[in-house]
């Protein structure tokens, strides 16, 4: 393998970047933004240079690694702590750099207004170095570093502006949900120790053709509830929404770039473990499935425009895991989605940031309405992303978006229609409330605040936007032309056991899939474009819409089930301590206090009381041993 | 004749003297019940010094009398002091020593 000593730069800069900004403290508030901007960017630079120098190789001479030093060198069991630049960590590096370093040039604006903004970009080139780490690391072990790093960054970011103590709690929720998903990481390592002996790709990918099929199950099921935290996949998904907390940029960066992402790469990454155990695989579908349902429905009722884009996430990454559970034929369509999502999402999220700069940090999509006019690039770039999202042809979303359908429906069996049916539905319903968003924000009537007055942001914030846009247009096209990305991909995963299926042919999906995405938009403009929608969310709504603005009950599901169990059994241990721990404690105090006033009593100051004492005691004694020796 | 009579007269001494102190409330007296007393354990000593055949007892039972001899030195300075004090005698009335 070819190894190169350029790969560390990719993470030291952004992380010199945030230690600097961090360290240096108000010194650098002049120009600490534009120090981030140019670290993340240089990071970006070192990954197409490595691009460039990859392409100019031999497939089989792709990967490169480094090794940054010995990490743990004991007995047998030794990891380095190195790094790995293949075709698959490529694309993240890339996707990350360069959405990240967008989104850092976005944030020059959108938080010039902000006296911390420093410590933001800071916290934004931790994110990115973390996030970097994560894809690059060449074992389990080092992936779990840049793991915790992301958790630990976007606690930090999500909880930005923490002087609102909702924000600090719905920070606090993302990084407790997304421990529990470092939990099953950590178990999968230590599986993976138990029954190979390495924590390396490489070793374990040797060692998976004849580990038991058990302990592989057990690993992917493990890296599954890695991978559903950080992704917020079905069941720890509820701290997704909460996460809107954080400024703007940030969720662009934790939806399209980083953090979300992490989940899939982990899947992709460990394909030779799910290929051998079919079980998780499966597990990996549903999971899914239902995740993709789950956002789906969810983002039909949000009137929040970050909110109704959060849940659009889970349900676009819900695609991607579906994807990357179909196995080698689902890899590169799961990886392909997750780049063209990358651009056309982080698109929409900084157009709804400039949208709600120009509005009064104004989210309530009801209280919008005919910006079109006001503000015409962020229309025309959010516009773009939404025809991608749809999966309307030529935008990206199209190619990698109806690849997943039709792989779904070439899975075969019961299981394929099933999965099918699921993605069309799916399809129907995102087309649905992403034209209800659209409707909502940019056309109709306008129902401002009176205080309201609306302005297209300035120009380091829509030219972000504007090059994201390109990317929603021509990404899916760029990648999937001649399968592009699917022959870059093709020699990391196991193609031997594939065999193709072909229920339907991929015209016909895609006459399907439009024919959805067209009943989606039909019915969203006969609701809201045809209709006068009203500046308050109607009350008086089916028992199904009142549900899923509660976000489907997750959040009431983790609190009778986890929460109030959690904290009888709390309340019941304190209690516990304060009897039992501290009763003993005190006990023996009280104890000693009661017989030394008893005894106390004996202490009368009676010369002839203590005689007799003495001489019961001289009695007694003489008792004593008259009966021993007898 | 029988050692042990001796003995037996010891031990009713040390009785008395015992008894003597507990009940008595006279310090010259409970004194004087604590010379009984030191008296019984001199007599035991001899006796066993006798039944024994060796000098050891009668030897401990000089010690007693030089440390009885002090002790009625600091014990009538004492009671001495206390009475021009008090005015009494009584070792009931001198029980400052409690609680």
């Amino acid at each position: 393998m070819t190894t190169s000593s350029s790969l560390v730069y990719l993470i030291a800069l952004p992380l010199a970047g945030a230690v600097l900004l961090l360290l240096g403290g108000r010194r650098t508030d002049k120009w600490g933004h534009l120090l981030g901007t140019a670290m993340s960017a240089s990071s970006f630079g070192v990954g197409l240079y490595q691009l460039m120098l990859m392409l100019d190789r031999p497939t089989e001479q792709r990967p490169v690694s480094q090794k940054l030093f010995e990490w743990i060198n004991v007995g047998e069991f030794k990891v380095d702590a190195g790094l790995l630049l293949d075709q698959l960590s490529i694309c993240f590096v890339l996707l990350i750099t360069g959405v990240g370093t967008l989104i850092h040039i976005y944030s020059i604006s959108y938080m010039s207004h902000d006296k911390d903004r420093r410590r933001f970009f800071a916290y934004l080139n931790l994110f990115i170095a973390a996030m970097l780490l994560l894809v690059l690391g060449d074992s389990y072990l080092n992936l779990y570093v840049g793991w915790e790093g992301v958790g630990l960054a976007s606690y930090l970011l999500i909880g930005f502006w923490n002087q609102k103590p909702a924000y600090a709690t719905a920070s606090k929720k993302a990084f407790v949900m997304n421990r529990i998903g470092d939990m099953g990481l950590s178990f999968a390592i230590m599986i993976a120790f138990a029954t190979m002996g390495t924590v390396s790709f490489a070793g374990v990918q040797e060692h998976a053709h004849h580990a038991s099929e058990a302990a592989l199950t057990g690993m992917g099921i493990m890296l599954l509830v890695a991978a559903a935290g950080k992704s917020a996949q079905f069941p720890l998904q509820a701290w997704l929404g909460d996460a809107m907390a954080g400024p703007t940029p940030v969720s662009a960066l934790i939806h399209a770039a980083t953090m979300v992402t992490a989940g899939v790469y982990l899947i992709t990454r460990s394909n030779f473990v799910f290929d051998a155990a079919p079980t998780a695989q499966l597990l990996v579908v549903i999971v899914g499935a239902i995740t993709l349902m789950f956002g789906a429905l969810i983002g039909t009722a949000k009137d929040d425009i970050k909110k109704a884009l959060a849940a659009s996430t889970m349900s676009q990454i819900g695609y991607m895991i579906l994807a990357a559970g179909l196995g080698p034929v689902g890899y590169a369509f799961a990886i392909m989605h997750l780049l063209t999502h990358g651009f056309f999402k982080a698109g929409m999220f900084l157009g709804a940031g400039s949208v709600m700069h120009g509005m009064n940090d104004e989210v309530n999509m009801r209280k919008y309405g005919a910006l079109r006019k006001f503000m015409p690039i962020t229309f025309v770039t959010f516009g773009l992303g939404y025809l991608a999202i749809l999966g309307v042809p030529p935008f990206a979303g199209f190619y990698s978006k109806d690849m997943i359908i039709e792989t779904a429906f070439n899975a075969g069996g019961a299981k394929g229609i099933i999965l099918g049916v699921t993605t069309l539905i799916g399809a129907a319903i995102t087309a649905f409330y992403m034209t209800r968003v659209m409707i909502l924000t940019f056309t109709g009537t306008k129902r401002w605040d009176d205080n309201a007055h609306p302005h297209e942001s300035p120009w380091l914030m829509w030219l972000p936007m504007a090059v994201l846009a390109i990317g929603s247009v021509s990404s899916g096209y760029l990648l999937s032309s001649g399968g592009a990305l699917e022959n870059w991909l093709h020699p990391l995963f196991d193609h031997h056991a594939e065999h193709e299926h072909h229920l339907l042919e991929p015209i016909v999906v895609s006459a399907m899939a439009l024919t959805m995405v067209a009943i989606g938009v039909a019915i969203a403009f006969s609701k809201y474009a045809r209709q006068e929608v009203s500046s308050v969310a109607p009350e008086n709504v089916s028992i199904f819409t009142k549900i899923a603005r509660q976000d489907l009950m997750q959040d009431r599901f983790n609190e009778a089930v986890f929460m109030r169990p959690g904290q009888a059994l709390t309340t019941t241990l304190v209690a516990a301590d304060e009897v039992v721990i501290d009763g003993a404690v005190r006990g023996v105090g009280q104890a000693a206090m009661s017989s030394g006033s008893a005894l106390r009593g004996l202490q009368n100051g009676y010369v002839r009381s203590y005689a007799a004492l003495i001489l019961v005691g001289a009695i007694a004694l003489i008792g004593a041993i008259w009966v021993v020796v007898q | 004749m029988n050692a042990a009579n001796y003995l037996y007269i010891s031990a009713l001494l040390f009785t008395i003297g015992a008894v003597g102190v507990v009940v008595r409330r006279n310090a010259i007296v409970v004194f004087m019940c604590i010379e009984l007393m030191l008296n019984a354990a001199n007599l035991s000593f001899v006796t066993f010094s006798r039944i024994n055949g060796n000098l050891d007892g009668q030897v401990m039972a000089f010690f007693t009398m030089v440390v009885a001899a002090c002790e009625v030195v600091v014990g009538l300075a004492i009671i001495v002091t206390i009475y021009r004090s008090r005015r009494s005698a009584s070792v009931d009335d001198a029980s400052l020593l409690k609680r």
